[in-house]
């Protein structure tokens, strides 16, 4: 267990590392670095200016530059392949939500979504008259026995090898019938022609941005951010919580993250007895839910917004 | 198989009173109308195209509206032209002759309008060839599609194959002056020249396909029934779904025909060849229908009634007491119980109750698809909250009224023009009727057994 908790602090530490060194590059802007100072170019006798990991300005011959987020992962992502040798997967901590929204609005921002629109919803739930209502944050649960893909006509939703249920935007006919599929109503429906984005135009406004793209007329939902995972980094939804609700990872390591804590997946189930919601429909989610006990906040509803009503609570079934 | 002699001159009474006729003023005047509505549903559709599917009400909880309420509606229609040409067949039901085409251009046109209204109802319909580069057989609109394209075919085939010794009346009858019309009943009649052989090989064809129309009348509503049994959503999670759309369909289909027989009677003046005894008939069937229908009704509403499960329990009290109550209450009663009381009477089987109370059904089994395809969306596991207050309802908007509107409007149309250009009555077998000798019940029981 502590050889574990090494492992991970280093490549906690390793991760910060990199991540430093890319934000510097891109501040200098030059480019990204490579870790390592291979030899392996000729060199061509241009210096570049860099920060470097402690804070010296460092010179390094242009041949050394390499970015560190290959160009193929993100023009040439391909929907259909997920990242080798990972089954990720999400537990949703409801003693910690207190509703705070900023999973939504990082989801609509990483998406490039309307504000008011994201693919990650938090519904007040109620098990029963007399328990306390409770936040319960709702992403694509990303099925193991997915009934979205079993009723796709045209194999435009499908399961990929890292667990992750994805969706192919140029596949897509409208027809909808996933949406009425899923128990849990994940799937959201791209309506307007407002929001019509390809994966070059949202390269141009951010880089990171391999994730699904908004065609009219075509199902969307939560990715579990794939261009994030592939460079093992947290979702955005996850890296958003200022209270640590969403932890993330991969069930083939066993271990899941909330950027906080770092932690055994199997443990965490076992700990604080996790469930999978609605689990008599059999749909195997690979996303799991902490039981809303010993909260960190006490329950408050949240102001109705003018343009919604009806705030219904419901019975969760676990 | 004997020839069937047709003579061709004016002394034939069915030639004056079964061969096409043009349309007098009223009849201009119902073509403009349904034409009118076309035209606006097409104007509507073409506004859909330009801004998405967000000119209509569905939104991401609604993600189904009217479009599939009509398109099922439209698959329920079409079981009638089995109802009529195949199962009454089979059943060697003999007063049927005068309606087999009426009943068999109603399927055509239905299912035919039902394949346009679910590509209406698609996001991208530009890609439909995806589902045949794509198709996964596993998805049950694959099962739709394949089973309603073979419908259609096979339905096509027997309203068109019965036809042939018509069409080439038809172009005997035609001038050789109107050189259009003559080489178009030409081209159809496929060289039609009436012999004892083609009319063996006409028998044997009908009898086939008669047989094969069965299985795929029940078929495509079956297979529609489950594209809502196969979700988990609450209300169409039941494995009665099946037989409860095959019930309602064969239903509808009944009294759609009758609707439109009754019409074509009294505008064609056919009453020598429709009489009130096929009213008596058609209404006695229809009731049987509408009791097997309310069986069912019983068992989908009654059993979740009974025990009222959470989520189940919010749609049923939205059908019973809610916000659908009044339209779920009248469909009820005005769709299925009052007819049933009607048709029960002999006075109530006379053409003009008949045909109110089939318009009453058919309109009722509008709503009805309506009342299946939309609560239910309504309510989804997890309850509707934090969006726009609008998104807890559907109201349809008038782009999709208007669609949904020509779309009806458009199958009428078809079967218009059908009327207009071929004898709604089979000529021929009207007259084989009248060659072959009266038969009375027994002998029937006779022939049936042999």
């Amino acid at each position: 267990m502590d050889s574990n908790n090494n492992e991970s602090n280093d490549s906690r530490r390793d991760f910060l590392r990199k991540g430093f060194v890319a934000t510097a590059a891109v501040a200098t802007g030059v480019g990204l670095l490579e870790t390592a100072c291979k030899d392996t170019k000729p060199k061509t006798g241009d210096k570049v200016k860099l920060l470097s990991p402690d804070g010296k300005i460092v010179e390094v011959d242009s041949s050394m530059i390499n970015p560190a987020i290959p160009d193929s992962l993100l023009s040439k992502h391909n929907v259909r392949e997920g990242v080798p040798g990972k089954k990720f997967v999400m537990v949703i901590d409801l003693s910690r939500c207190k509703n705070a929204g900023k999973c939504k609005s990082a989801c609509s921002k990483m998406h490039y979504l309307p504000d008011n629109r994201s693919y990650i919803k938090i519904n007040k739930m109620q098990d029963s008259d007399k328990a306390s209502p409770y936040w319960m944050p709702t992403p694509c649960f990303h099925c193991d026995n997915p009934p979205c893909v079993k009723v796709c006509p045209v194999g435009a939703t499908f399961k990929l090898t890292d667990g992750i249920v994805g969706i192919d935007n140029d596949r897509c006919i409208g027809c909808r019938f996933c949406m009425v599929a899923c128990p849990y109503s994940a799937r959201v429906f791209n309506w307007d022609t407002e929001y019509q984005l390809n994966i070059t135009q949202m390269n141009e406004i951010k880089p990171h941005a391999a994730c699904s793209t908004h065609v009219t007329g075509t199902v969307e939902k939560c990715d579990f951010c794939p261009t994030q995972t592939a460079k093992n980094e947290l979702p955005d939804c996850v890296q958003a919580c200022p209270n640590g609700v969403f932890y993330f990872g991969d069930e083939v390591e066993d271990v899941v993250s909330n950027g906080d804590e770092t932690v055994r997946l199997s443990q965490l189930l076992k700990d604080k007895s996790g469930y999978r919601y609605l689990e008599d429909l059999g749909t195997k989610p690979r996303v799991y839910y902490l039981p809303p006990v010993n909260r960190q906040f006490p329950f408050k509803d949240a102001e109705v917004p003018p343009d919604a009503e009806g705030q219904t609570t419901h019975q969760s079934g676990h | 198989m004997e020839p069937v002699k047709i003579k061709l001159d004016k002394s034939n009474q069915l030639l004056t009173d079964l061969m096409p006729k043009k349309f007098n003023a009223s009849g201009k005047l119902w073509v403009g109308l349904l034409l009118v509505i076309v035209v606006i549903g097409f104007f509507a559709y073409i506004r859909q195209l330009q801004k998405g599917l967000v000119v209509t009400d569905m939104r991401d909880f609604t993600s189904w509206g009217i479009y599939i309420s009509n398109f099922v509606f439209f698959v329920a229609i079409s079981l009638v032209g089995s109802l009529v040409s195949a199962i009454l067949k089979l059943a060697n039901v003999k007063w049927r002759t005068p309606l087999v085409r009426i009943s068999e251009i109603i399927a055509v046109a239905a299912i035919f309008f039902a394949a346009i209204i679910i590509i209406v109802d698609m996001g991208r319909p530009e890609r439909f060839w995806h589902l045949f580069a794509f198709g996964r057989i596993q998805s049950p609109i694959l099962w739709d599609v394949i089973v309603i394209t073979t419908y259609l075919v096979v339905s096509s085939l027997l309203l068109y194959i019965p036809l042939l010794p018509d069409i080439a009346i038809c172009r005997d009858l035609t001038p050789a002056s109107s050189k259009f019309k003559k080489w178009f009943y030409t081209f159809l009649a496929l060289n039609w020249r009436g012999t004892a052989q083609q009319y063996t090989l006409i028998h044997k064809c009908i009898n086939v396909l008669a047989v094969l129309v069965v299985p795929l009348a029940l078929g495509i509503h079956t297979v529609t029934s489950w594209l809502f049994a196969t979700t988990y959503r609450a209300g169409w999670d039941s494995s009665n779904f099946g037989p409860y759309f095959v019930a309602g369909a064969f239903q509808a289909g009944c009294a759609g025909v009758i609707a439109v027989t009754y019409v074509l009677r009294n505008h064609y003046s056919l009453k020598k060849y429709i009489t009130t005894k096929h009213f008596d008939n058609m209404a006695k069937l229809l009731v049987l229908l509408s009791l097997v229908y309310l069986y069912f009704n019983i068992n989908e509403y009654l059993v979740p009634g009974y025990k009222m499960k959470t989520v189940d329990g919010e749609h049923l009290k939205s059908l019973f007491t809610g916000h659908y109550a009044p339209l779920f209450w009248s469909v009820q009663i005005f769709g299925m119980i009052v007819p049933i009381v009607v048709m029960l009477f002999k006075k109530g089987r006379a053409p003009l109750p008949v045909f109110i109370v089939s318009l009453m059904v058919v309109v009722g089994a509008w709503f009805k698809r309506f009342l299946i395809v939309v609560p239910t969306l309504l309510h989804p596991f997890i309850p509707i909250q934090n969006v726009p207050a609008s998104w807890h309802t559907y109201m349809p908007t008038w782009e999709e009224w208007a669609i949904t509107a020509a779309s009806l409007a458009g199958a009428l149309l078809v079967i218009t023009f059908f009327v207009r250009l071929f004898p709604i009555i089979s000529i021929w077998e009207m007259t084989e009727e009248q060659q072959t000798p009266q038969t009375d019940e027994q002998t029937n029981l006779y022939e049936a057994k042999a």
